[in-house]
């Protein structure tokens, strides 16, 4: 897990549009992309006051070890699992073909 | 599959080129309940039944991690000699796919719960170490089913439908370093480690390992260089070798692909295969140009893991005796020789075999009726011994109806069909069949005495002290009573009636 840049570019921004799956325009790039890069540059503001000995932290609450124990608890039925998917067929979630891009 | 790939004969890739190996196993685990909720682990149920907002991925649900599957990663680290991390996370790799629902699967990555391990295997009597690089844990997929394509696959077909009843069964992924030096014998060497994982998985009683239902599946990485160049060649990686025959023969294939294309001046493609058990070929899948970037980062609904020092001791103190010692503790206590021991591993038949033995049979006993009749009627019916019908203390019952002179080999045998076909226990099949010898020397006699009066030329022969003849007259009495009668019995009475 790098360090994030403390910019970001344009074409990085076409790059993680597709990694997400979402469609940008040109015109969306060249205006979401030097705005992004403002954001990013606040934020890394936070590294001007944490010293080395600061560690990078992925929690708010110094919690560890937080269990439960192996036991089944009642699911949904099928119908109810279904019950927000756009599309369902032979009680499974019917998604468009997968290799689109690939095949 | 339009392309047919040229080959080079394993004798000349393995003279010219020096395989180098590395395998990534998943197992699934055995708990009852899922890696971050409370779902059943079940394996056959209707699809989308064991679903639930956390293995969904629904809006505002929270995973809570199962105590017991970081119980068994434990384990399974301490089994293979790995450090076990005094603190690590989980992370989210993120792709979008929908065999994950979440558009993320939950794994670890740079903070794998057990790492730096090691194990060894003998295969064909060569003692090989193999390096565990890691083994983290992380949860499984949904189930994807192709439709519209010609053969359900992938490629050609119009929609996918998915039942995510699998997704978040919690699975180890156990990653060996680069297996090197193994050369002509790579292909037995990726075998035996999974046979060797399996047995040590089944021993340590946390995962099923079935492998013909993907509880436990195999990935091999595998790169070819010249004898006696250090760097590493261009690898790829195999996906879904499913069974211990298909992970040699996959390794194999891969050997002589590979050295075709090395040996004609070409460049190995880095690349994703996949493994095609009926006809025993790896096809180009995506290509590791188009490089996979799962931007993992730390999973924020997840409180980090911090295994005591205790805890890891106690663990360590449930592992069972590592198979190595285990087998040669066996083979000592039963005589076996190594060739027959050899035989046994082979046939995956050493835990029925103990089992069997503890049930009160002998060890050759038990090590005839698995190795020779039962793997007989596995192979018939294509199945591994273990998955036959009829448990170790069975076959000891059927042993010791012999030792008590019951039934005798041939009868034993009948009595095995009645119980693989489900007929009930050997006792059972034993009075359904009417199966049992007859020792009773008033029935006996009669049949006895109808046989020297049947063949007085070979009586008269014993009486003049020609026992071996008697053999003849045993036979007569044993056809008569079709096969039931007491084989020693009868000639007790022969020689008693002819003295």
């Amino acid at each position: 897990m790098p360090d994030e840049p403390a910019s970001i570019t344009r074409d990085e921004v076409a790059y993680l549009a597709r990694l997400a799956r979402i469609d940008l325009t040109d015109e969306e790039l060249d205006h979401l992309a030097p705005q992004l890069a403002v954001i990013l540059e606040s934020v890394a503001a936070v590294k001007e006051v944490a010293a080395q000995d600061i560690e990078p932290t992925s929690h708010a609450v110094p919690l560890t070890n937080v269990f439960r124990d192996d036991e089944v608890r009642p699911c949904l039925t099928a119908e109810e699992a279904l019950a927000g998917a756009p599309d369902a067929d032979q009680s499974r979630f019917r998604v468009p073909r997968i290799l689109d891009e690939e095949a | 599959m339009t392309v047919t790939d040229e080959l080079l004969s394993y004798d000349d890739a393995v003279a010219a080129y020096d395989p180098v190996m590395g395998l990534e196993v998943h197992v699934e685990l055995n708990t009852a309940s899922k890696m971050f909720c409370g779902c059943s682990t079940e394996f056959g149920a209707d699809p989308n039944t064991q679903v639930c907002p956390v293995c969904l991925g629904l809006p505002g649900s929270l995973p809570v991690i199962n105590r017991t599957a970081v119980e068994s990663a434990i384990r399974i680290g301490l089994a293979l000699s790995c450090e076990i991390a005094p603190w690590c996370r989980f992370a989210r790799k993120n792709y979008f796919y929908p065999d994950m629902p979440k558009n993320f699967q939950t794994s670890q990555y740079d903070e794998p719960i057990a790492f730096d391990g090691w194990t060894e295997l003998d295969v064909d009597g060569e003692l090989f170490r193999i390096g565990i690089e890691r083994a983290h844990m992380e949860e499984d997929t949904g189930k994807s089913l192709h439709v519209g394509g010609s053969t359900g696959r992938i490629h050609g077909a119009q929609y996918s439908l998915v039942d995510y009843n699998r997704a978040g069964i919690p699975l180890i992924e156990i990653v060996t370093k680069p297996i090197e030096g193994a050369v002509a014998k790579a292909p037995a060497v990726a075998r035996a480690y999974v046979a060797h994982l399996r047995e040590l998985l089944l021993a340590l009683g946390v995962s099923d390992v079935r492998m013909e239902q993907g509880s436990l599946r195999c990935d091999v990485n595998l790169s070819l260089r010249p004898h006696g160049q250090d760097a590493y060649g261009l690898r790829t990686e195999t996906k879904n070798v499913n069974s211990l025959r298909s992970v040699e023969r996959a390794v194999r294939y891969e050997i002589c692909r590979q050295a075709a294309a090395l040996a004609a001046g070409d460049r190995v493609v880095q690349e994703t295969r996949h493994w095609h058990e009926d006809t025993g070929v790896t096809t180009s899948g995506r290509s590791k140009e188009q490089a996979e970037d799962y931007r993992y980062f730390p999973e924020p609904d997840l409180v980090p893991l911090a295994p005591s020092r205790e805890w890891i001791g106690e663990l360590r103190a449930t592992l069972p005796e590592p198979p190595r010692e285990h087998r040669a503790r066996l083979q000592a206590e039963w005589g076996f020789s190594d060739l027959e021991m050899r035989d046994v591993v082979g046939a995956g038949a050493l835990l029925s075999i103990e089992q069997t033995v503890a049930a009160g049979s002998t060890p050759q006993a038990a090590r005839k009726w698995w190795l020779s009749e039962l793997a007989r009627r596995a192979n018939e019916q294509g199945v591994e011994l273990t998955a036959l019908p009829i448990t170790p203390g069975q076959v000891a019952e059927v042993q010791g109806l012999v030792d008590a002179g019951r039934v005798n080999d041939k009868l034993a045998r009948e009595v095995l069909d009645g119980v693989l076909a489900g007929e009930g226990t050997p006792e059972e099949v034993v009075t359904a069949r009417g199966l049992e010898v007859v020792s009773d020397d008033a029935a006996l006699g009669t049949a006895v005495d109808r046989a020297i009066e049947a063949n007085p030329d070979v009586a008269e022969k014993v009486r003049g002290g020609k026992t071996a003849a008697a053999g003849a007259l045993i036979g007569a009495v044993m056809k008569e009573m079709r096969g039931q009668a007491d084989a020693s019995r009868v000639r007790e009475l022969i020689l008693e009636r002819l003295s």
